[in-house]
């Protein structure tokens, strides 16, 4: 009754990679867009944030067929992903993440970028004047100052990837072992008969992986928050 | 030392600057918002002109026509901010050491030790604590040692004491002093208070809506008219400097030798044979054409009056000659008359030795 039977703890496990990649990987972008949508003012930077928040408002099925469009073993960066470096995303777990991690995107710029509109630029600007370079600025004061937004939005992406189903389903598909995260399983279940039982399992697995994730990241954001408001901790 | 020549335009408010100083302690004065935070942003490179020239101690930092802009975390100036700006996220140990770090990459010049620093500024206690768990003269004296650890070329102060109260700002003025006689910098001070720059510059540049209004040794400043209506009408007055010839404890009074006399002056907080600066507030000096006789005034000086100024309603500056050093009276136009003033006159000054308190006082 307690234990996962082999078939569950494969989702759990897939679920867990593919989110957890998703993050890591989108995290570097998105605090570098976030940056230059703070800092830098262009011609077009509203079309370019509004371009970064259309997966939170587009259905995830079409976010799922652009990137099967695109990244598809024939789409124009799939091809080239493909042919160059041996990158296969279109029908494999990478694909899922890639999903998971355009659709937590926005989540993660707006956490991000909220806590970087926050930051004093007085403060980037003394430590310039006492010799540290742009680099080293963002480095040793921006980076520890947003690093309460960079956490939550770790976590908001984080909680979307593992409840990510239209985008994955259309570009990945349903592929035990491969692509069939927890979501896709759950539905998977539903749609066989005699399988409501399995579902309700793989469910409450996936509150207690949710409210798992919300402790952790409250707890750390707590952390960050005594050390960027310069209280001792 | 510091030459400086820009122009620049942020946001409707246009700045044209230029002044030279050889001082060690050049004053920035002017009323909030002439511009003169600016003129530290530029020299910084926090902020760019559109044409002109900055150099510290023959390093050019900014030139348009040679094309030159120094980046400015390679222009190495110690700024310290009117707010202090100290990073929230480190302690006053690691705020101290920020700039000390990049100076020891870039080969900085001979070191200011941490030890050194502390003991200057009093800060030994605050290392382990962080900036949030400073008062506002703390964290003033942190950003000045932070500054200070970078090894700056220049040193510049912005308004440090604007946010402090009365006795902190005594504190932190102290502080900078034994900065100023202590560590080989030039120091760029701004400041709206006449009573800061008095005790600290050699200079003293009048910045007023973007233009430099008036440059020059602070004892002339003090005493020119260019200088007169940011003073406001109480604070007005001229600045000598004097020699501490004697004190005498019974009395709590300071002998102050000038070249006009002798001033008596109580409360001077400084060693015989020391150099100090007076300022002597035009209202507190009256005239008088006879040396007056039993009365309670221990200062009175023979001198010339030099010229009358402009009058200013019922009232007129006088400025009087008192030995080649200068002092200005402010008189009644009517006294004025009833004296039958005029330049070359000789007159007495007399001045109100309780007039002349520990704030009007300071080191030369």
């Amino acid at each position: 009754m307690w234990s996962l039977t082999p078939a569950e703890s494969e989702a759990l496990y897939l679920s867990l990679k593919v989110a957890t990649w998703s993050v890591v990987a989108s995290l570097p972008f998105a605090v570098a867009m976030a940056w230059v949508l703070s800092r830098l003012r262009f011609p077009g930077r509203g079309l370019v944030d509004a371009v970064m928040h259309l997966p939170l408002v587009l259905p995830p099925v079409v976010v799922g067929y652009f990137l099967l469009v695109l990244f598809g073993r024939r789409g124009p960066i799939g091809a080239l992903l493909h042919d160059y470096f041996g990158i296969t995303l279109a029908f494999r777990w990478t694909g899922a993440a890639l999903a998971c991690a355009v659709m937590g995107f926005p989540l993660m710029l707006r956490a991000v970028r909220q806590s970087l509109d926050a930051v004093d630029t007085g403060l980037e600007a003394a430590a310039a004047t006492l010799g540290a370079s742009p680099a080293w600025v963002f480095a040793t004061v921006t980076l520890p100052l947003i690093l309460p937004g960079i956490l939550t939005g770790m976590l908001l992406s984080f909680a979307r990837s593992l409840g990510e189903f239209g985008a994955t389903i259309t570009f990945v598909s349903n592929i035990p072992g491969e692509t069939q995260t927890l979501p896709v399983a759950i539905y998977t279940f539903t749609q066989v008969p005699g399988g409501d039982a399995q579902a309700l399992r793989l469910c409450i697995l996936s509150v207690l992986l949710s409210l798992g994730a919300l402790v952790v990241s409250e707890f750390l954001l707590r952390r960050a928050n005594v050390r960027a408001g310069g209280r001792d901790a | 030392m510091l030459e400086f020549d820009a122009r620049c335009s942020l946001g409707g408010f246009a700045l044209d600057v230029a002044f030279h100083s050889e001082g060690r302690v050049t004053a920035l004065f002017g009323r909030s918002g002439a511009g003169k935070s600016t003129v530290l942003n530029l020299i910084a490179g926090l902020a760019r002109p559109s044409s002109g020239r900055i150099a510290v101690d023959g390093r050019t930092l900014y030139d348009s026509a040679a094309g030159i802009d120094v980046r400015p975390h390679l222009r190495r100036v110690g700024y310290v901010f009117q707010e202090g700006r100290l990073l929230p996220h480190l302690t006053v140990r690691r705020n101290l050491l920020y700039g000390r770090f990049f100076a020891r990459n870039g080969g900085g010049a001979s070191a200011a030790s941490l030890d050194h620093v502390v003991e200057l500024l009093g800060i030994g206690r605050l290392l382990d604590r962080r900036p949030a768990a400073l008062s506002g003269g703390e964290k003033q004296r942190v950003a000045i040692g932070r500054a200070l650890l970078a090894h700056p070329a220049v040193l510049l102060l912005d308004e440090p004491l604007a946010s402090l109260d009365a006795p902190r700002k005594a504190e932190i003025l102290y502080y900078i002093e034994r900065l100023r006689d202590d560590v080989r910098v030039p120091i760029v001070y701004v400041s709206h208070s006449l009573d800061e720059v008095v005790r600290l510059a050699d200079q003293v540049v009048l910045v007023s809506d973007g233009k430099v209004r008036a440059a020059g040794p602070v004892q002339e400043m003090a005493a020119s008219v260019a200088l007169r209506p940011y003073l406001g009408r109480h604070e007005g007055g001229a600045v000598i400097e004097a020699r501490v010839a004697g004190q005498d404890l019974e009395s709590g009074l300071a002998r102050l030798e000038f070249a006009g006399g002798v001033l008596y002056v109580p409360d001077v907080d400084a060693l015989t044979g020391e150099t100090v600066r007076v300022r002597i507030r035009a209202r507190d000096v009256s005239l008088a054409l006879a040396r007056p006789e039993g009365i309670s005034i221990l200062n009175v000086l023979p001198g010339t009056v030099a010229e009358l100024g402009a009058a200013d309603g019922s009232s007129l500056d006088v400025r009087l000659d008192v030995g080649g050093a200068p002092v200005i009276a402010r008189i009644t136009r009517h006294s004025a008359g009833r004296l039958g003033l005029a330049p070359g006159k000789p007159v007495f000054a007399m001045i109100k030795a309780v007039s002349l308190d520990r704030r009007s006082v300071g080191y030369a």
